[in-house]
């Protein structure tokens, strides 16, 4: 039976129109859904990318408009790869990297591999363990400031609890060999969870049957531990600390609002860097090839990780 | 007559009444109402502004809005506006050291010829908020602002504890003299230490707040403000951006050595990334003797139920080891942005804002007038007690680079003094070597040499 609807849709689309869209081929049709979103890509993210590389090789400055813009070449590249300060700041970042990723998966599979154990409140457990990860980086940047407030805060008095030192002897953010620590801790704190979660799924999904199977064979725990669940859950943990690891790259907000990059340079990750060169300096053709150095960097290391993923996989 | 010609004639009558007032005003009102926005920084004296610009909106018939963003990012984020010309701001109270680049960069108009045509003059105003607010390039008659709010770095104390009779034997005990307002940096220090771990009013407390903060301009603010009084020069007064032996001079250096031995003896545990808002927290809830901030905090202490009254006195900075005497300057002037539709009815606020009257009501508010006839009228000194350590905070400031360029020259600054006074890292001298090179570095690429 057919729908009147329809033929009054049919009736009134224009005869050349009706024809054209029937004579389509599939892959104009494909196209046609995909054009869009290809438009939004080179919109978004392609355009600007070119356009952040043609800055890069430029002298220009955003709050210069007056100013003629001048080539300068790989100059800005040679500047940033001979500046001492990126050093720095790169150091900076790979402390925060490296440790926030080794603690947060040692702590997150951990965490998992006791939640995903059946106990009482379990439920209860996993929705307060989630909790930091809801909330937002400026409140937690926030909220830890006073945490580490030497004389008011509950953090300096429970490492006195231990310690016996005097809780307004050390300041968390206010000193050279701590600082560093300060920001691994808090983004510890937050995102573990994140990690907990996707080894957790990745443990659910180890199917009961081969643990039964090496039961059988009278395999220890032990065993079963580094023979079946660390290589299953091993593409999950791979995947975690990709997404990690990206993350903390480019991480800005919480650090700014702990330390604000300091003492002096020690917490200035190259996001931070980054942000104070384009937007406080305002020295665009600069910021540019530092934003360019950057996105290789992410991409070539992210690429290659992928790579290794994959291969875990494929085993 | 009926009831409906009654109201109609009452009704025109107030409308003429109305008009009357706008007129003798000197024609403020604009030709048609506007809505304006005024870009400011979020602190006290902004809601003062909003007070006082209520009697604007009544008589000029225009509406004003406020866009109002805390310090840390007010240059961030305003700075982000002019640049992109964007039209959120018609009037703009932007820093002091936005002057150089606003006027060069096109971002503000130039209001010589509006003073001009209005009697506005500039003699009428304190001469180092001229300077410091208005003029580009400095001391020569091109004005791109009207001084808005005057401030300078200066600092508080609390005098009960001051007058307490034991603190004064023992301090007399220890260092021979009585405890009185500081005259010189070493004595600031002295009593600093002396309060140091004291115990006050039952709790223990701490010597003196100073600026600390890594990510705007707050160090800088704070070590320039005793550097200047040590001999810190930004450069040869005979050959402009020469900084060689002027930035890092040894008495510099003995400055900014000052800056951090006051901050390692005396300051309060935890003080590591703080500027005014912490200061001012630190001083209400009474843990510093001292504490430096700048004078738009002074009306705050003096109503405090904590702090308010007798408790608190104002000084201004002390004098450094060879007695010059500098301080800070902040505050900022008003400005029409040249990206607004809307500049007529700006130039009307500008023009409002600038009479005797509004300004002797805005220090009345809590706003610090930078208008001679309010600050030379003969009550003006004992009107508030920090009045007069307003008055002569005022007479000895100096302020950092109004450069185009400033932003990128604070950022240096910044960096240096956070590593060299709070990380502890290398001497004051490399701090300020680097200092010096750095801001070479910013001069060559602007072409200066």
């Amino acid at each position: 039976m057919s729908d009147p609807m329809a033929h009054r849709i049919a009736a009134a689309t224009p005869p050349a129109l009706a024809h054209r869209i029937r004579g389509l081929s599939d892959r104009a049709i494909a196209w046609v859904f995909v054009a869009p979103t290809i438009f939004l890509l080179l919109a978004v993210n392609i355009f600007p990318l070119i356009w952040t590389i043609r800055l890069s090789l430029t002298d220009f400055r955003t709050n210069r408009p007056n100013n003629p813009v001048k080539f300068v070449g790989i100059e800005n590249y040679r500047k940033i790869l001979t500046d001492a300060d990126t050093w720095l700041s790169l150091q900076a970042t790979a402390h925060f990297l490296i440790w926030t990723i080794v603690l947060q998966v040692v702590i997150g599979f951990a965490l998992a591999y006791l939640i995903n154990k059946k106990f009482r409140g379990n439920d209860l457990w996993t929705t307060l363990i989630v909790l930091p990860m809801m909330l937002s980086p400026a409140v937690v940047g926030n909220f830890w400031t006073f945490l580490y407030q030497p004389q008011i805060g509950l953090f300096n008095y429970v490492i006195a609890f231990f310690t016996g030192a005097d809780p307004s002897s050390f300041s968390m953010i206010g000193e050279v060999g701590l600082a560093p620590w300060a920001i691994v801790i808090v983004d510890t704190w937050m995102w573990t969870p994140f990690v907990m979660l996707i080894c957790l799924a990745g443990l659910r999904s180890i199917p009961p049957s081969i643990y039964e199977a090496a039961e059988c064979d009278r395999a220890s725990k032990w065993r079963q531990f580094w023979t079946i669940t660390i290589p299953m859950v091993l593409p999950f943990l791979m995947l975690a600390v990709l997404f990690r690891g990206i993350e903390n790259f480019k991480m800005f907000d919480l650090v700014v609002q702990l330390t604000g990059g300091g003492p002096g340079a020690t917490t200035q990750l190259v996001s931070i860097d980054l942000k104070r060169e384009a937007f406080e300096k305002w020295r665009t053709g600069y910021a540019s090839a530092y934003a360019v150095i950057l996105f290789v960097t992410v991409f070539g290391l992210a690429s290659i990780y992928v790579k290794a993923l994959n291969k875990v996989k494929d085993r | 007559m009926n009831r409906e010609d009654w109201t109609m004639k009452a009704k025109l009558l107030k409308t003429s009444a109305a008009l009357a007032v706008v007129a003798a005003m000197g024609g403020v009102s604009a030709a048609q109402a506007e809505d304006l926005t005024l870009c400011w920084a979020a602190w006290d004296p902004a809601n003062a502004l909003i007070e006082l610009s209520k009697e604007y909106e009544a008589q000029s018939g225009n509406t004003m809005h406020f866009e109002f963003v805390p310090w840390t990012s007010f240059a961030d984020r305003m700075l982000n506006e002019l640049n992109s010309g964007g039209k959120l701001c018609d009037l703009m109270i932007g820093d002091s050291q936005w002057i150089g680049g606003a006027a060069e960069n096109g971002q503000y108009i130039k209001l010589n010829d509006f003073f001009d045509a209005n009697g506005i003059s500039m003699d009428a105003f304190i001469p180092a908020t001229v300077v410091g607010y208005s003029e580009w390039p400095k001391n020569t008659p091109n004005y791109w602002s009207l001084p808005a709010f005057g401030d300078v770095v200066g600092w508080t104390y609390r005098k009960d504890w001051f007058a307490e009779p034991q603190n004064q034997a023992d301090f007399k005990a220890k260092y021979g003299r009585d405890l009185a307002v500081p005259k010189t940096f070493a004595e600031l220090k002295d009593i600093a230490e002396f309060f140091q771990g004291r115990e006050e009013d039952g709790k223990k407390v701490y010597g003196a707040y100073i600026y600390t903060e890594r990510g705007s301009e707050g160090i800088t603010m704070g070590a320039m403000d005793v550097l200047y009084s040590f001999g810190f020069k930004y450069d040869n007064p005979d050959k402009p951006y020469d900084m060689e032996g002027f930035v890092n001079s040894d008495k510099a250096v003995a400055g900014l050595e000052f800056y951090k031995s006051l901050y390692d003896c005396c300051s309060p545990p935890g003080m590591s990334n703080a500027y005014m808002g912490e200061g001012v927290d630190a001083f209400k809830s009474g843990q510093v003797a001292m504490q430096m901030n700048f004078a738009f905090t002074w009306p705050g202490f003096n109503t405090d139920p904590n702090v308010g009254g007798d408790k608190t006195g104002y000084f201004p900075n002390p004098a450094g080891p060879d007695g010059d005497q500098f301080a800070q300057l902040g505050g900022q002037g008003i400005s029409v942005v040249a990206a607004s539709d809307k500049q007529d009815a700006a130039l009307t606020y500008i023009k409002w804002f600038a009479q005797p009257e509004v300004q002797a009501k805005w220090w009345k508010l809590g706003g610090y007038s930078a208008l001679k006839a309010v600050v030379e009228d003969p009550g003006f000194a004992t009107s508030q007690p920090y009045a007069q350590t307003f008055l002569d905070s005022m007479a000895i400031v100096k302020d950092f680079w109004a450069e185009p360029s400033y932003a990128t020259l604070m950022q240096s600054s910044q960096k240096w003094f956070h590593d060299y006074v709070v990380a502890g890292n290398g001497t004051a001298k490399e701090a300020l070597d680097g200092l010096a090179a750095d801001w070479h570095a910013t001069f060559e690429e602007e072409g200066k040499y």
